[in-house]
């Protein structure tokens, strides 16, 4: 069964779009504990909150802040795209086409955004 | 003309594999190398095929990690070096070498409801099918599955799901949903929504990026996805 082992069957893009999402969806679900019991304690200990919020300057939190964002975007974008691929019967070069589109109107959004930065 | 030698490593058994060395000709599939071991090297070398021209679906194998139909997969396009290996094809119990048991494939062909259920007679006429309709065009999508099993073996959902019906199977059951003379729409939606049904796919896509007859399964069975969904809330009202 050594042939079936390994990922060579697994290394195109559906497979690789469907373990990021996958993934981060895990890394969100572990977050999502710990943001909320951080949220509570401004009610519970609002003092031990603000030490709490300090963490933020350093930069290896910054750092992992950035991966938070990027995990939100890519597990939200996955899951747009399942959406897409099941409950739309598109034909594959209309697939393609809206992807196309999305790319674009999202490279342009960044301009905008960079500009505006 | 015999050029060089390949380095064929064939998986027999869980853990065990032989290498052979097999004389490369210019046209040369992976079924061809397969079977010159057999008649040269190994006689006692169990594999499995039949039509040789990729019609009847019989000689699929795992080919470098990937699911192939052997009799259409000219050697040229899977060497790596001058090497490769050759396995049984995944998600099936091996009977000996590099042949399958293809029994739980079919039964979950005949558990998606892929059998045939008519509501005429001999005696009625025959009713006309009209090509250009819709459903038609939906069903005559995925008419040419051989049954090779390539998809069942590429899924990896099939791997973590022993009761997950398959690609294959699903596809069948879309097929049938969408033919005019197929009355088992009721039938057919109740097998494909059950625990091992559609809704366990999660659209990693091996099985239409492998499929040698460049068919989609997994567009199949995002139809069925949305046919049974619409089923439910339908029932619901």
């Amino acid at each position: 069964m050594r042939a079936a082992r390994g990922i060579t069957s697994r290394a195109h893009p559906l497979w690789l779009a469907y373990i990021l999402h996958r993934i981060s969806g895990l890394g969100l679900a572990l977050f999502l504990p710990l943001h909320f019991w951080v949220l509570a304690l401004a009610m519970t200990d609002p003092a031990r909150l603000d030490g709490f919020l300090t963490l933020t300057e350093a930069g290896v939190v910054k750092l992992a802040e950035f991966g938070l964002v990027f995990l939100l975007a890519v597990h939200m974008f996955g899951g747009l795209r399942i959406m897409a691929l099941e409950w739309l019967p598109w034909s594959p070069s209309q697939k393609s086409l809206a992807a196309g589109a999305t790319a674009a109107s999202f490279l342009i959004a960044c301009l905008f955004f960079l500009k505006a930065v | 003309m015999t050029t060089n030698k390949l380095s064929v490593t064939i998986e027999r058994g869980s853990d065990a594999q032989e290498v052979f060395e097999v004389p490369a000709y210019d046209n040369q599939t992976v079924l061809d190398v397969v079977s010159w071991v057999q008649q040269n090297a190994d006689p006692t070398l169990s594999y499995r095929f039949a039509c040789r021209v990729g019609m009847c679906g019989s000689c699929a194998m795992m080919v470098n990690g990937v699911p192939r139909w052997t009799c259409r997969t000219h050697i040229s396009k899977v060497l790596k070096g001058n090497a490769v290996t050759i396995g049984p094809l995944r998600n099936l119990p091996v009977i000996k070498d590099l042949a399958v048991d293809m029994d739980p494939f079919f039964d979950k062909w005949v558990g998606a409801e892929g059998v045939h259920h008519g509501a005429l007679t001999r005696d009625d006429p025959i009713a006309p099918v009209d090509e250009d309709s819709a459903p038609r065009v939906e069903a005559n999508a995925g008419i040419e599955c051989i049954n090779c099993s390539v998809c069942y073996a590429a899924c990896d959902t099939v791997a973590g799901n022993a009761d997950y019906l398959g690609p294959a199977a699903l596809q069948r059951a879309w097929t049938l949903l969408n033919d005019a003379k197929d009355e088992g729409r009721l039938a057919i939606l109740d097998a494909v929504s059950g625990a091992g049904g559609c809704h366990n796919c999660h659209s990693m896509g091996s099985c239409t990026l492998y499929c040698p007859n460049e068919l989609d399964p997994m567009s199949a069975i995002a139809g069925l996805k949305r046919e049974t969904a619409r089923n439910f809330f339908k029932r619901g009202r």
